[in-house]
Order: structure tokens, then sequence, then C-alpha cells
């Protein structure tokens, strides 16, 4: 026992060793027109110690390559996303690196600057638990290209993820793309003119709230892929968001899964296990509203599990919807039902419940191996299941909400 | 060609140990401290500062290296006096506290061959700590770059065409992008299956330097050497040597899936019939990383073949294409069955 208590004593010490740290905590700022300042700044993550902050100056920063922070537990902070007068990192001229800010450290806090133009992803954070990504833009400038990098913000194989006021546009594949992660908040956040707007993917405990998911070509995507490390997608709350007018023509190179997102699709489910979909506000989505899907891929993944299952769809506001359904053999069935197929949209594979008083259509494909030319497009009612219990809210650690307020 | 680089530099090695005035040596104090000098000459790495009178324990060069920019490396490693380093089970090597793994990089046709870089990997305590020297205009001694840099350099590749690229030295962060498992940083070249010691070495010379010596047998072919493996094989020693440092369930590529490690089974995982997952770009308008019989539909050859930053890979490390192991990879490609 008394070599118990010392120990505990001991430990105390080191937690106060730790909390008496961030006194030293400093502010390295750099400035964007400093000779060699993608070297300045790339230095400066690299010295800064836990605890400080790398703050970036105002003015138009021209990189050549791709930055990188791997310190725990700093912020890095600009002066605004705005043109003119916030902290703008261009990546125009980017010669190297698969991304414009690469984060690999834990307790990262990232707000108020902009990052444009790169040439693979925006800001990708790896294996960076209790991430904040805080006021912020990526923007490929030029809007929608087939030549824009892939995923605007990327965190991936993290646990505590906050993306939180973000402004995202011209993504070839996604706007906000969280992929195997857990206990996820994305909200109050814009995606505009990306293939995807917001997407889930192979990601466990997530709340995607509040955002406004507009001209895309698919808004909100909740999908569970074969082949990775981390894979059973599952437990996702989509709700209260505007999703409208997802229209933009769908730009992703051919053969990512995402070039097969039809353009026109609002909230897109594939292959995942109890996803809630509520409060939404859906408008002009030409495709559907909510479409539900297995995945229809050849694969011998043995631990993969294809279709979507305990899906709810319930309390939703649907617009216009289905008068444009860019799916093979959709414009046909429209044109059959007097010029608009219903706003949600099932594949007939997988279980859900549908509680919103609007029609859904089933394509009458069963099990995903069953070849979409066979489809047998019908009206289904999937209001009288039984909804699974619902999901309990995500909460992230305080000191991450902190961070924002 | 490479061959004799090693016989040269362990002749070299020889030399710098018997020329005349005080035998240079090695300041184990501060490789053992937490300082990062800002002259690589502080280290006592090289005899005189010369890249061409390292003083070594040992030098050594690898079946099959990593390729970057056409560079010639000269490698090699101190290790301190009285320690010895350990094979592991896995083939790995383990180098105690206080082992500088040095590699300087250069072009023969450039700057008079004098290299432009030269790369520590140190053992400290802590773990193993990266850091980029770049060499002064004068040649006399290298700058600490931790932040990397581009540097201009102008070569010929081995088929005869000439490049001026912007030389690309990583800085602290992409060392351990690619030196990364786990989260920690550990060297990735010399590993037992593909670590080559200076014939020169006999039996006693390495015992002086390893626990077990007897386990240093390379496995792995010359990625370059028909005479050493089969296509397929040569093809894996080179994504081993190129790709697997990330694309392992531990390195910086985990999420990927895509593992190409030596040993991993040659399936899905490898990238044959895997589909591109957060690809982006990189896909280009492919189905498939590999389609067996088919390189030209294959994405991973597609970004073999690419110097676009959001397409290439590897995405460090790299600013020409390695036509010659593109080659060997779409040779081994178009040998698998189709519809595989």
């Amino acid at each position: 026992m008394r070599f118990h208590g010392f120990c505990h004593a001991a430990t105390l010490a080191l937690v106060a060793a730790f909390i008496a740290s961030p006194a030293a905590a400093k502010t390295i700022s750099v400035s964007a027109d400093t000779p060699d300042a993608n070297e300045k700044l790339q230095e400066a993550l690299i010295l800064a110690e836990p605890g400080d902050t790398v703050e970036l100056g105002a003015g138009v920063w021209k990189l050549t390559d791709g930055l990188s922070l791997d310190v725990d537990n700093v912020t890095v902070r600009g002066a605004g996303t705005k043109d003119g007068a916030g902290s703008i990192l261009d990546f125009s001229g980017q010669q190297g690196a698969g991304e414009g800010l690469l984060v690999t450290s834990d307790d990262v806090f990232l707000t108020n600057f902009a990052v444009l133009n790169t040439r693979g992803d925006g800001i990708k954070s790896k294996g960076a638990d209790r991430i904040v990504y805080h006021e912020l833009r990526v923007e490929w400038t030029a809007g929608p290209k087939a030549t824009n990098g892939a995923y605007g913000v990327y965190p991936v194989e993290s646990s505590d993820v906050l993306i939180d006021s973000v402004y995202v546009r011209g993504a070839s594949d996604a706007g906000i793309y969280v992929g195997q992660s857990r206990n996820i908040v994305v909200r109050d956040s814009i995606a505009t003119e990306n293939v995807a707007g917001i997407e889930i993917e192979n990601s466990f405990d997530a709340d995607v709230h509040d955002n406004i998911a507009t001209k895309n070509t698919g808004g909100i995507l909740v999908f569970d892929l074969p082949n990775l490390p981390q894979q059973g997608g599952h437990n996702v709350r989509v709700f209260e968001n505007i999703v409208n007018d997802n229209s933009t023509p769908n730009f992703a190179p051919k053969g990512n899964i995402v070039a097969s997102v039809p353009t026109g699709t609002g909230v897109l489910v594939m292959a995942n296990t109890h996803v809630e979909i509520f409060g939404n506000a859906f408008d002009q989505n030409g495709t559907a509203n909510v479409m539900i899907v297995g995945y229809r891929y050849d694969q011998k993944d043995p631990k993969y599990q294809p279709l979507p299952k305990a899906i709810v769809v319930r309390d939703n506001q649907h617009g216009k919807a289905g008068y444009a359904p860019a799916f093979a053999g959709g414009a046909e069935i429209a044109a059959a039902l007097g010029g608009a197929i219903p706003p949600i949209l099932w594949d007939g594979a997988g279980d859900a419940v549908v509680l919103d008083k609007v029609g859904v259509l089933s394509l009458g494909l069963p099990d995903v191996t069953t070849p979409q030319s066979e489809a047998k497009p019908v009206p289904a009612d999937l209001s009288k299941g039984t909804p699974p219990a619902p999901l309990p809210g995500i909460t992230l650690p305080e000191a991450m909400e902190a961070k924002v307020r | 060609m490479k061959r004799a680089v090693a016989a040269l530099v362990a002749a070299l090695l020889c030399a710098s140990g018997a020329s005349g005035g005080a035998p240079p040596h090695v300041d184990q104090a501060l490789i053992d401290g937490d300082a990062m000098p800002p002259k690589l000459s502080a280290f006592g790495l090289f005899a005189a500062n010369d890249p061409a009178r390292p003083v070594a324990s040992f030098a050594y060069t690898l079946e099959t290296p990593l390729f970057s920019d056409y560079a010639e490396k000269h490698r090699f490693v101190s290790i301190p006096a009285g320690q010895k380093a350990k094979v592991r089970a896995d083939g790995t090597i383990d180098f105690p506290v206080g082992t500088v793994i040095v590699k300087s990089f250069g072009w023969p046709d450039w700057n008079g061959g004098r290299p432009v870089e030269t790369r520590l990997l140190i053992h400290r305590a802590k773990g193993w700590v990266a850091l980029p020297y770049i060499w002064d205009a004068d040649g006399k001694d290298a700058s600490l770059a931790i932040a990397g840099r581009r540097v201009p350099v102008t070569f010929k590749s081995p088929d005869g065409e000439m490049h001026s690229i912007q030389y690309g030295v990583p800085n602290r962060n992409q060392c351990k992008e690619c030196h990364n498992l786990a989260g920690t940083i550990e060297p990735i070249g010399p590993k037992a299956r593909n670590l080559v010691l200076p014939t020169a070495m006999n039996a006693d010379a390495k015992r002086l330097y390893f626990d077990n010596p007897e386990a240093l047998k390379p496995v792995m072919p010359r990625w370059d050497d028909p005479t050493s493996g089969t296509v397929q094989d040569r093809a894996r020693a080179y994504l081993e040597a190129n790709c697997a440092h990330c694309h392992n369930p531990q390195g910086s590529a985990s999420n990927s899936g895509l593992f190409l490690r030596w040993n991993d089974p040659v399936g899905v995982n490898y990238g044959i019939g895997k589909r591109p997952t957060a690809a982006g770009r990189g896909s280009g308008g492919m189905d498939f990383a590999i389609a067996p019989g088919n390189p030209d539909h294959s994405f991973l050859i597609y970004r073999l073949e690419s110097l676009d930053p959001g397409i290439a890979m590897p995405e460090l490390g790299r600013s020409t294409v390695h036509k010659e192991g593109a080659a060997l990879l779409r040779e081994w490609i178009s040998e698998m069955p189709k519809g595989e």
C-alpha cells in the first residue's frame, strides 16, 4: 500500500508538471512576406513545442511544398479566411507532397486560415486524435474541375474529430471527408460545388448537423467500403442540415467510388448500419433527397457487410426532388411516373424505416449481386418497420469544445 | 556499378583510419545528447569534413534500394565502441542507442560528384531522430536544414537523358513520414533481407558489430538483376524498398489497405483488383490499382509514372519518373493472367 501511495504521489507531481507547462507556452509568429516563407513556416511547425501557438500572419502565402505538423497540442491560428484580410495559404505552385497541410499529432487546433488550390488534398490529419478544424476555408478557386484535389479537409484514422465552421469548395472527391475514424462531429459548415459535400466513410459514431450542403453532386454521403483496415461503418446521425440544389455534374475521376454518385443526390447511405436522417431541409435534389443502397461492386472481403441496415428517415422537410434522376433508367422511370420519381430512393436491399410522409421508390434489387439492369422499380412502403432505438448524441472531450467557444 | 561504389567506400573506410595525424573520431556525447548542431562537422562523422572519408563502423549497400531521383547514395553506420546491433526475428535490426545511420545523396556528374545532402538517423535514448544536412556551396561543411529545401540539380540518368530538377531535401517531419512505424521512427533501409555488407568485411569484423551476424543473409533479389530472381520477386522487392515503409498496417499509408511488404500475400491487399478508395485523382480514371495483364489500366503504374503532386507516388522524394522501375512493374503486371 505504501508503495501504491508513493506511486500516486509521483503521478500527481507529474500531472502538476504537465498542467504547469502551458505557462511556458509561446506564440511563434510567422509573416507571409518573410523571404523563404515556406521554409520559415515549416520550421516553426517543426520547432513548436506542446502548448505553443503558431500564428500565421495575414496575407497571401505562396507555398511550393506541403506543410506538416507532428507536435502534440499545438494551435495553428491565422488572421482569418477572407481574401485581402485573412491568412491565405496558396498552393497554386505546389511541387510536392500529397496535401497542403498534414497533421500527424494529437490535440491540434487549426483555426482561421484558408488553404487554396492544393494539387492533392487540402488539409489531412492522420492518426491525429482530438483534432479541431475551426473557421477554415479550403477551396479550389476555379470551382468544380476534375484536376482539383480529392479532399478538402481529410481526417483519417482518428478518435474525436471536430469540424466546425469550415467552408469547402471544389473538391474532386469530398469537401469534408472523415475516414476510418470514431467519435466525430461535423457542424455549422458549408460544403459547395464538391463531388461529395460531406462524406463519413468507414467510420463509427458521427453527428453531422447544422451544415449546408449545396450545389455538390451529392450533398452528404455515409459510406462503407471493403478491403480497408476499419470497416463496418455504423451509428451516424445526419440531422438539421440544409441539403439543397446538389446539381453539379459529377466531376470525379472515373474509377473512384464517388464517381458513381448520381448528380442530384441529397443524402446517400451505402452499406452502413444504424444511420438516422432527421430534421433536415431538402430541396431541389434532382435524383433523390435520400438514397439508401448496398455496395454493388464485386468484392471478396469476407469481413465486409455490403448492405444498408437499420436506417431511419424521419421528420425531414422535402422540397422538390426526383425530377432529373441521373442513374441508368432513371429518366424512363420518371417519365412513367409523370415526370419525377419519389424523393426517397432505395435499391431494395437491406432494411430501412422511412417515417417521412413522402413516397419511396424501390429499385427491386433485393441482394447486392443482382445487376442494376434487372431493376424492377416499384413504390415501397417502409413506414411499417420498427425503428431501432435512437442513437445517443456524440459528446467530444470538453477541452475540444472549449477551443471553439 | 553500385558494387564498385561499395568497394570504393570500403577502401576509403580503411584508408581513413590509417591516414596520418590524429585519428578522426565521432563525437559520441553530441550524438547521445539532445542537440541539433547547425553544422554536420560537429559530429565528426567525416574525416576533414570530406564526404568521401566517412568515420564509420561499416559501410553498406542494399540489394534493392529506394529510388531517389537517380541519386547515388553512400551509406554507413557508426555504432558506439563496444556496442553491437542485433538482428531481430522479423529481420529488422536493433541498433544500439548511440548509433548513427548516415546517408549521402549525390550524382557523379553534378557538382564534381560531391553530395547535395547528408541525412542522419540518430538513435538517442528517447528514440530515433532524423536530421537533414545540406552541403554548403563551398563543399567544406553541411548545414542543418530542419525544414528541408529545394535544391536545383542537373544530372544524366542511366538512359542518357538529362534532368534539371528542383531536388527535394525532405524536412524532419517528412523524414518521419517514411520512417514512421506506429508513431515512432525506425530505420527502413538496413534490414537483414536487404542489407549488403562490404565483401571485404570478414566474419570477425561482422562479429565486432553484430550479436548474431549469421542472421544477416539477404533474401531479397536485386530489382534490376534478372539472375537474382523472377520478375514477380524482383517487383516485390522493388515495392518493399520503395513503397512498403508507408504501405504497411503501421505505416503512414495504413489507412489505404494497400500493403506491399516483401512478405505480404500477393492478393487484393497488394492492389490486385483493389478499387481506389482515397486515391482521388491518383486513380487516373481506372478501376483498379493493379488490373492483371493490363498495366495501362493499373493506377499503381499511373501513380509511379506521374510527377503531379496530387497523383505521384511515393508522395515524397521523387521529382523524376523511375522509368526502369516502372518498366519492371509493367512487366510483372503484364505477366499476370487476365481475369484473376
